[in-house]
């Protein structure tokens, strides 16, 4: 499985090789001209030899090579840095994009199945995770091993007895780094685990304060936050002291090998067999040694956390097929109003058949009301009548041809559909009306609006029709959002319409305009109409009552009230409560 | 910020000890290149093996003794900033529930939820870094300058140059490169709300067909967001190369200086390297050193935003002792009450002055803000009224503790809240309740079936707000919460209007044959659902322009007539 991660995040990075190719010539020369640093500083030290015995020439060459190769290590060190940033963001753009793009074009079956919270988080933090771990791996993995590797290789050469000691105390640093960060994964895990249930249960109880206060259980609230408290005291303190372990341990296995090359070297030189600038050589590098392990361990979990999470952006990619499309679909220009739905069969688990049967036919202009209990299947319906859903037998068809052998572009554009969630982008009021046709001009923006009865409370806006609608739509209240969705409808101008829900949640004043606005809509168009309130539907053409998924009654307001059924009963609890 | 540091109780020890073992370690380790730099000058000069592998030894203990320091340190850092955090979560949240709500709107709940989670963590980490490193660096820093000049005082100048010019780099980048982090979160943002939003607006833009236009928008977003991250790249990736090169050119002239000394006999070789020794390890102290600058910055940030919420005192005291009720008063008295919020123009309500008695059922009727939820919130309190008394029982409710009012009220809300826990949990909010009592509430409230029907019935688990649940049973759940708790008062604020009808009109029926005794204030937009109150409060912008029954306002009170009419009852019952 991480062979095949690793694989696809290659394939991602191939566009940018030339970015990869100059990261990793930069890191090779970025780790030669560090390491040769200290070797001129040796060489420069061992022209001092004592009072009235020092080269200057000598002290000269090596100084001024030192500088060299530190300005050339310092400019490769950069460049390295901006080549694998590039790489990393691009690739973790790309394929951030791509599950994106499997998002948008994914059947709903996907993302309504999906948590939204989710998904987000794969966009946004996983996106962000794999950029991370890319960055860090490349450049501190490469130049990581590139210096141990070099270390060894400068130090086998000056001095093969050193560098063995120095090779024979290296495994105590891995092992204690291994052991430190055993011992660690587990209480970060209680720890995050800890945190994460301290934040839900803040963030539950204090924005339902005043639940909290009115039921006077903040006793309670405060007994539960201790607990959780005295939870994350035990795993923080002990995951924070654990990981805290590593720094002194590190210094202390390198103070290890820092005193055995200093000895050993020290005896060497006493022998002759090095000179006192090779030796502080050996102290330098011996000094730097152990860096490089505990960047390289660190950087490992950072990687594998980046692979699972490019495991998970690539699910999205993988698991979410493109709604298919017949090659040879149609996309009808015009469109008649006429619908007709025969024997379609429904449901969203197998399990539980939610639409059985189902039969309705529309006429051109005419007015279908659907009601019915919460969960009888009328949002399912519309579903199915927008092809957001397909039917699992039957047929829907529209002026008779069937929907399945439609473009689902052309059958969507047919209808306009006001729901009761009104959504809203972030953007003007202006490209928020004009959503479904971008290139209409101000002037039919305006009439829209007007004959959506929006542009009264649109024009008193701060910014007019530029005003920039906050996330949400916060800065409107429902009905004001309800009117804009409308008037974005209204624009379009589609043969029919689906309206469901669309009044509820909206005051009795505005719901007066916004009723007005619908009578505008629905002249002259097919229209199906979910509602909760019988007394807006009246006048339809047709109700259709449904009852779990199947048609209990049809007809119009009088003569569903004279067949004395589920209508007729419904109608009358109303009026009792009303 | 002061009031901050009592939270260090009990951990003053670790407080205090942990930065003197720091300290010892960071003194031990300054001693390091002066051993080594004897070991050249002295051992290997006079060929004395002796005297090395003694030096060696005494290497290596000053590294386990510093050891022995360093994981001291780093225990008592980690449990003091713990504990500290403890201690400060805790109070910080009792504090919270403390202040009064129109304090904490104020404020703003998502802020006092990001004080008490990542703020208090921001200041425990700074704690945790305080302790480990605040003394360590530095000392290094000043330490290493120090040793430089014992050994030579002249060469030693070098660090004079060189170890400001270090933290300006490190200064200058962290300054401009700080802000442009900003920016890169901004455009995380973006790329999290544009997510967000074609995630809920699925069905709209498949309806409009503008799934491709979406995938443009994003791609440029995300575009412009990786451009950013590569810019900011080019500058925070100065830091390391400019650094090293400094100290790489401060050792250059350190051996070049040396050089001449030693010519004249003035300096030895292994007091050169030991030099430049201290060099390396003053570059290592000043990165680490601006490191926790950071984090103390992020954490001195977060301790001021908490303090100012300890320094808030509650803005609603409390009485000492309950104000005894009076025999035969009202149950509910608004006695000219008006109303203003905090920093609002003009008064929400106006000169409401109307009784219930008990046992009775008010209606609140009136447009979209013309103050009928605010009304609710003043007879439980949620706020004190600018002007006049808000009585209860013939007791004003400012002569009664918070739990002596809230006992005699249920309220619920119009958007219904349920927590984390089971059905069970979320109907008796740690209250002890029997068994018996809420199944009688589930009834009432029309919540009995499908509590029954899930397979754990009380105890089935409720996932965080209710997520689980539809928009009617939560409302529903809530309307028993409040019944469980039988309280004298019951408020609904509009609390069923995700019900279907018949399930509304049955719970009507049972909130009137079940609930002897208890008065009952409805407050809805629709006439329909308050006409057979025994009163009606009509509100229009805040004041009150009717209070009577259904009949009498309809004859007397025009903007009563309206609502009906708009409503289809007035036709309907000259219809009937």
């Amino acid at each position: 499985m991480k062979r095949v991660v690793l694989k696809r995040v290659v394939r991602y990075a191939k566009p940018y090789r030339g970015c990869f190719a100059g990261g990793c010539v930069c890191a090779i020369f970025y780790v030669l001209f560090t390491l040769l640093g200290p070797v001129f500083i040796g060489n420069a030290v061992d022209c001092i030899l004592g009072a009235g015995r020092v080269d200057f020439a000598g002290v000269t060459k090596w100084l001024l090579l030192l500088c060299a190769s530190v300005l050339l290590a310092a400019l490769s060190q950069w460049e390295m840095n901006v080549c694998t940033r590039k790489l990393s963001a691009a690739v973790s753009n790309d394929m951030r994009s791509d599950a994106f793009c499997a998002v948008s074009r994914a059947p709903l079956r996907c993302i309504d199945g999906h948590s939204h919270g989710d998904i987000i988080s794969r966009l946004v933090n996983d996106a962000d995770f794999v950029s991370d771990g890319l960055l860090q791996g490349l450049t501190q993995l490469l130049p990581g091993v590139a210096t141990i590797l070099g270390t060894l290789v400068v130090m086998l050469v000056l001095n093969p007895v050193i560098a063995l000691v120095v090779v024979l105390v290296t495994p105590l640093s891995i092992a204690f780094a291994g052991f430190v960060a055993k011992r660690t994964t587990g209480f970060f895990r209680a720890q995050s685990e800890a945190q994460g249930r301290m934040s839900g249960f803040v963030n539950e109880t204090v924005s339902g304060q005043d639940v909290i206060r009115a039921f006077g259980s903040e006793e309670h609230c405060f007994e539960e936050l201790d607990k959780i408290c005295d939870e994350l005291y035990e795993t923080g303190r002990k995951s924070v002291f654990y990981s805290s372990v590593t720094n002194p341990g590190t210094r202390f296995v390198n103070s290890i090998v820092y005193a055995a090359v200093g000895v050993i070297g020290a005896l060497s030189a006493v022998s002759g067999s090095i000179t006192v600038g090779q030796l502080s050589c050996f102290l330098t590098y011996a000094n730097q040694y152990t860096k490089p392990f505990n960047e390289v361990t660190g950087v490992l979990a950072q990687i594998q956390a980046a692979a699972a999470s490019a495991e998970r952006i690539l699910q999205i990619i993988d698991e979410y097929p493109a709604e298919e499309e017949a090659p040879d679909a149609l996309q009808p220009n015009t469109c008649g109003g006429r619908v007709s739905v025969e024997n379609v069969c429904f449901s969203y688990t197998p399990s539980v058949r939610l639409i059985e049967n189902f039969n309705l036919e529309a006429k051109p202009g005419q007015r279908i009301a659907i009601v019915g209990k919460t969960g009888c299947g009328k949002t399912t319906l519309i579903n199915l009548l927008m092809r957001f859903y397909d039917a699992d037998s039957g047929t829907i068809a529209v002026d008779g041809t069937d929907i399945l052998r439609m473009k689902r572009s052309a059958l969507r554009g047919m209808y306009g559909m006001v729901l009761q969630e009104t959504w809203l982008k972030s953007a003007s009021v202006r490209d928020n009306i004009a959503y479904g046709r971008p290139d209409a001009s101000d002037e039919e923006i305006r009439s829209a609006a007007k004959a959506a009865h929006a542009d009264g409370f649109i024009r008193r806006l701060p910014q007019g029709y530029d005003t920039i609608i906050t996330p949400g739509g916060g800065n409107l209240s429902a009905g004001q959002k309800q009117l804009l969705c409308i008037a974005r409808i209204l624009l379009c101008r589609p043969e029919m319409l689906i309206l469901d829900e669309a009044t509820s949640n909206i005051d009795t004043r505005t719901e007066m305009l916004v009723q007005k606005a619908f009578e505008t809509l629905m002249q002259g168009r097919t229209s199906f109409v979910v509602a909760h309130r019988l007394s807006t539907i009246e006048s339809a053409d047709r109700i259709i009552v449904m009852d779990a998924g199947r048609i209990a009654e049809q007809g119009t307001h009088e003569e569903l009230l004279a067949k004395n059924g589920v209508y007729a009963n419904l109608y009358r609890s109303q009026l009792a409560a009303e | 910020m002061k009031r901050l540091f009592r939270y260090f109780d009990g951990y003053r020890k670790q407080l205090i000890l942990g930065p003197v073992f720091k300290l010892t370690e960071a003194i031990l380790e300054l001693f390091v290149p002066l051993i080594m730099a004897s070991i050249i000058d002295k051992g290997i000069a006079n060929g004395d093996v002796r005297f090395i592998i003694g030096h060696g030894v005494l290497l290596l203990l000053l590294g386990a003794v510093g050891l022995g320091c360093a994981l001291t340190c780093q225990y008592f850092a980690a449990v003091c900033a713990h504990g500290f955090g403890r201690s400060l979560r805790r109070d910080l949240y009792r504090h919270v529930f403390s202040l009064s709500q129109e304090q904490c709107g104020k404020i703003g709940t998502n802020s006092l939820i990001t004080r008490l989670t990542n703020d208090v963590t921001q200041v425990q980490t700074g704690v945790n870094m305080f302790i480990r490193l605040a003394v360590r660096a530095p000392f290094l820093t000043i330490g290493s300058i120090v040793m430089a000049f014992t050994i030579n005082a002249k060469i030693a100048l070098v660090f004079l140059v060189s170890t400001p010019l270090i933290m300006l780099v490190l200064y200058l980048v962290t300054k401009k490169s700080l802000p442009q982090y900003a920016r890169i979160q901004r455009g995380q943002d973006t790329i999290a709300r544009l997510s967000g939003e074609n995630l809920e607006g699925a069905r709209v833009i498949r309806a409009f067909s503008k799934q491709e236009d979406e995938i443009r928008d994003f791609r440029r977003a995300g575009d412009d967001l990786a451009a950013l991250t590569v810019r900011v790249g080019r500058l925070s990736a100065l830091l390391n190369p400019v650094t090293s090169v400094i100290v790489n050119l401060a050792i250059a002239a350190i051996v070049w200086a040396g050089a001449g000394t030693a010519q004249t006999g003035g300096i030895e070789q292994g007091e050169i390297i030991a030099l430049v020794n201290y060099m390396t390890q003053t570059l290592l102290a000043l990165i680490v050193l601006a490191n926790i600058i950071v984090v103390f910055t992020k954490a001195l940030a977060g301790a001021k935003r908490i303090s100012t919420v300890l320094e808030t005192e509650s803005s609603m005291p409390q009485p000492e002792q309950d104000g005894t009720e009076p025999k035969g008063a009202d149950c509910i008295r608004f006695f000219h009450v008006s109303f203003r919020y905090p920093d609002a123009g003009e008064d929400a309500l106006e000169d409401l002055d109307f009784s219930v008695k008990r046992g009775q059922t008010l209606g609140i009727i009136g447009g979209t803000g013309c103050g009928k939820t605010t009304t609710a919130r003043l007879l439980c309190r949620a706020y004190d009224a600018s002007q006049g008394t808000v009585l209860i029982n013939g007791v004003s409710v400012r002569e009664r503790s918070a739990a002596a009012l809230h006992k005699k009220i249920g309220i619920v809300p119009q958007t219904p809240r349920l927590f984390t826990g089971t059905v069970r949990s979320n109907l008796t909010l740690g209250a002890d309740v029997p068994d018996a009592q809420l199944w009688q509430a589930l009834e009432i409230a029309q919540a009995a079936d499908f509590v029954r029907e899930k397979p754990g019935a009380l105890d089935e688990p409720v996932r965080e707000g209710g997520k689980n649940l539809s928009g009617g049973q939560k409302q529903r759940l809530a309307i028993a919460r409040a019944l469980a708790k039988r309280p004298e008062i019951l408020i609904l604020d509009d609390a069923s209007s995700a019900l279907d009808y018949a399930t509304d009109a049955a719970l009507r029926r049972a909130l009137r044959e079940k609930t002897q005794g208890m008065t009952v204030v409805m407050i809805s937009q629709r006439a329909s659902a308050l006409k057979h109150a025994d009163r009606i409060l009509v509100l229009d912008d805040g004041r009150q322009c009717g209070f009577g029954t259904h009949e009498q306002l309809l004859a007397e009170c025009s903007v009563y007539r309206e609502i009906c009419r708009s409503q289809g009852i007035a036709a309907k019952e000259a219809a009937e």
